[in-house]
């Protein structure tokens, strides 16, 4: 469970975004923010990341403060994944995923990395390509891999889909949907994108200006808008079909 | 303080002098001249004497002098009285010798010649008939004057000669020192000013005018020696005076002739007039070396100043170049400090450097390393901060150290800009070391420089070619270095 209690946080010398923010994230389950840009979403997972610190208020992860002295011990429990991959160009996959065993005291071993594939749907033969040599959906497993590889228990996914196109993006969400369940996997992910929020959320969090203005599952989203705004969120992604 | 650190290990670095008398002289014909003459005579008496030839300009020979990095070189009185030590304003030489001894140094007698400034005519010349003296100009009329800028515009020049010769211009020119010799051969001029030892005169059979109401001031030929630490014994003093009054404008002329006009090398005239003049016994100087063995020695020199320099320069300009593009507020401040030593010129920079470092490698090598900085910095801030902050956050968040971030990550993807920025300041070093000669550090530079004194163009590109080369080579080099360097995954 991550929990954020009464968090103020600002971007340098900017209006404060969050203002005494409360708000749950349950455990094994996964929680959608979803919102206009700029609306604080992927803050509130760079402030569990501990990339960005909170002024006031306090955020736990799993019983533990987020905090300079705590950081290095929640990083090593979760995954995070965003929307560019964060792949270190330098490195093949499988040196990707290694550094990354490295970087938490483990090797992660050939047996290990095959497994991984199999989760995410790489072609082994991809292993020793350099993320320059991949497509957009394949770097993005690659990335999934590289989170999953130290086994978290929390996934932390800022927009993993939002620069594959179309086609890709329905197949990757069908891994990663696939995985999450699999692996039992508590999930905070950030997307704009109402249907994938209706995929992938036990728990949608809709959020506007700093702010949750309504959260539930999709149904409720779209039956009972909470206010004007979730109608004109919700009836804009309203397209073709839906 | 790491900086200094390193400075200092790189001066003890230097190959310690040996016990040896040390000659220098000033980067001209004469003096090298003279310069030569002092370590044959030195060496006759029985010393090891060195000679580092054409060391540098007035100041570097002073400040090496004071700073005991040589021991004894030729100056002209004038010279001590009236730019050394001109805010003393002395009227007098006995005071210039007083205020020398203060500081420990002593002066030789006069050599016997005065290289100053004198008028000089054409022998031939039907308009100046009988004409020997600077006064017996004073009343003609129709005289053409070729003068120097300077020499116009000085107040001891042009100014000073008319009013204390009562001279008529008909035409005054301000012309290049060389075309003025033309100029008064082709009979375009009837008088121009010249220094009464130039090797025009003897070669072009000039007649010098005499100064018979002594305007103009001594600049007699001395050595100025340093008695501290008793490195000049009384036995090399009596050896070297005894060329006091020996020589006289007209001989030190064909002297210079020999060597500027005829290209004969300074060592083996200065020989030749010590055997003839004074009976020295002066081995006839071994015939120089080949051309390949003299590049190579050049080479090496040359070599040894850019790698020590780049060397040091990269152990410590990749650490702040790293530092400025992880810290703002401190990247500021190393690249503006490593810009601005940038902006120093080269030749302040290494004259500077004397009396720190001394002349020879020292002072090269740290004006090298100070310039390689701001290339290398600056190569490695900007393929830090280039590096997308999704990867930056990618290696936070997966729990990398700072070293493992450097090593793994951020190290390899600005490979390529440190690399060009260590490239850039080889290439630059290469050419700036060439500089290191005036302060006698070697290497290509000498030969370039000493073919600019003789006018001799083959000199010239005996050094120019090689350093041409070797700028070419070492980009080659790197560009190969990339290859290997630059991960495979950002080669694209």
């Amino acid at each position: 469970m991550i929990v954020f209690d009464k968090v103020t946080f600002a971007y340098n010398d900017e209006q404060p975004l969050l203002r005494n923010f409360s708000c749950r994230f349950k455990a094994g389950q996964c929680s959608v923010l979803i919102g206009p840009s700029g609306c604080g979403k992927s803050t509130l997972i760079r402030l569990i990341t501990g990339l960005e610190q909170a002024a006031a208020g306090e955020i736990t992860f799993q019983g533990e403060r987020v905090a300079a002295g705590s950081i290095k011990n929640i990083r090593r429990r979760l995954g995070y994944v965003i929307q560019e991959g964060g792949l270190f160009p330098n490195l093949t996959v499988v040196q990707n995923i290694r550094l990354a065993g490295r970087a938490r005291g483990r090797e992660v071993g050939l047996d290990e990395i095959r497994r991984l594939c199999g989760l995410t749907h790489l072609e082994e033969g991809l292993l020793d390509k350099y993320p320059g040599e991949l497509s957009g959906g394949q770097r993005q497993r690659v990335s999934l891999m590289r989170a999953l590889s130290s086994k978290p228990g929390v996934l932390l996914l800022d927009e993993p889909l939002g620069a594959l196109d179309p086609m890709i993006r329905a197949d990757v969400q069908g891994t990663l949907k696939e995985l999450i369940d699999a692996l039992g996997l508590t999930v905070v992910m950030v997307t704009h994108d109402l249907a994938e929020a209706a995929l992938f959320g036990d728990e949608i969090f809709l959020m506007h200006k700093g702010e949750i203005v309504q959260r539930g599952t999709i149904n409720a989203l779209l039956r009972q808008p909470a206010s004007a705004f979730v109608r004109r969120f919700v009836n804009s992604q309203r397209g073709v079909g839906a | 303080m790491r900086v200094w650190f390193v400075l200092l290990l790189l001066i003890s670095l230097l190959p310690a002098a040996e016990k040896e008398i040390r000659v220098a002289s000033k980067k001209f014909t004469e003096n090298i001249l003279l310069g030569e003459m002092a370590r044959l005579l030195a060496q006759d008496a029985g010393f090891p004497v060195s000679h580092r030839a054409g060391l540098g300009g007035t100041r570097v020979l002073w400040n090496a002098l004071l700073a005991g990095e040589i021991d004894i070189y030729p100056e002209y009185t004038g010279t001590l009285q009236y730019e050394i030590l001109a805010r003393e304003h002395y009227t007098r030489f006995d005071q210039v010798r007083e205020h020398l001894r203060a500081l420990g140094l002593e002066v030789t007698p006069a050599l016997g010649f005065n290289n100053t400034y004198a008028l000089g005519i054409l022998p031939g010349n039907p308009r100046l008939k009988g004409v020997r003296a600077i006064s017996d100009l004073t009343g003609l009329k129709e005289l053409r004057f070729g003068f120097s800028n300077e020499f116009l515009k000085r107040t001891d020049g042009w100014p000073a000669l008319q009013k204390a010769y009562k001279l008529n211009a008909a035409e005054l020119r301000g012309m290049d020192h060389d075309l003025a010799y033309r100029a008064l051969i082709n009979g375009d001029i009837d008088v121009m000013e010249l220094y009464s030892t130039d090797a025009e005169i003897s070669y072009y059979h000039i007649k010098t005018l005499q100064d018979d109401r002594s305007l103009f001031p001594d600049y007699q030929a001395v050595f100025v020696y340093n008695k501290n630490g008793g490195r000049i014994p009384p036995a090399v003093e009596g050896a070297i005076n005894r060329l006091a009054g020996r020589m006289d404008a007209a001989a030190m002329s064909r002297l210079n002739a020999m060597v500027k006009i005829e290209k004969k090398e300074p060592r083996r005239v200065a020989a030749a007039f010590l055997r003839k003049t004074l009976g020295l016994k002066a081995p006839v100087a071994d015939a120089g070396r080949g051309l390949l063995p003299e590049i190579g020695q050049r080479t090496r020199e040359h070599l040894f100043l850019v790698a020590v320099s780049l060397l040091a320069a990269i152990l410590i300009a990749l650490p702040l170049g790293i530092v400025s593009a992880f810290h703002e507020k401190t990247g500021r401040l190393i690249l503006s400090v490593t810009g601005m030593l940038q902006t120093i010129p080269s030749l302040a920079l290494l004259v500077l450097m004397i009396p720190l470092a001394g002349i020879g490698e020292g002072p090269a090598l740290i004006a090298l390393f100070l310039y390689s900085l701001l290339p290398i910095v600056r190569g490695a801030h900007a393929g830090l901060i280039s590096i997308p902050s999704a990867v930056r956050e990618s290696a936070i968040v997966l729990g990398l150290t700072l070293p493992q971030q450097l090593r793994f990550v951020y190290l390899p993807l600005a490979s390529r800009s440190i690399l060009s920025g260590i490239k850039t300041a080889a290439v630059i070093n290469v050419g700036t070391a060439t500089l290191g000669a005036l302060i006698g550090a070697g290497g290509y530079g000498q030969p370039i420089l000493t073919g600019i004194r003789l006018d001799d163009t083959a000199l010239i590109l005996q050094g120019a070619i090689p350093a041409a080369l070797l700028a070419f080579m070492i980009q080659a080099f790197f560009d190969l270095l990339e290859k290997f360097i630059v991960p495979r995954g950002l080669r694209k």
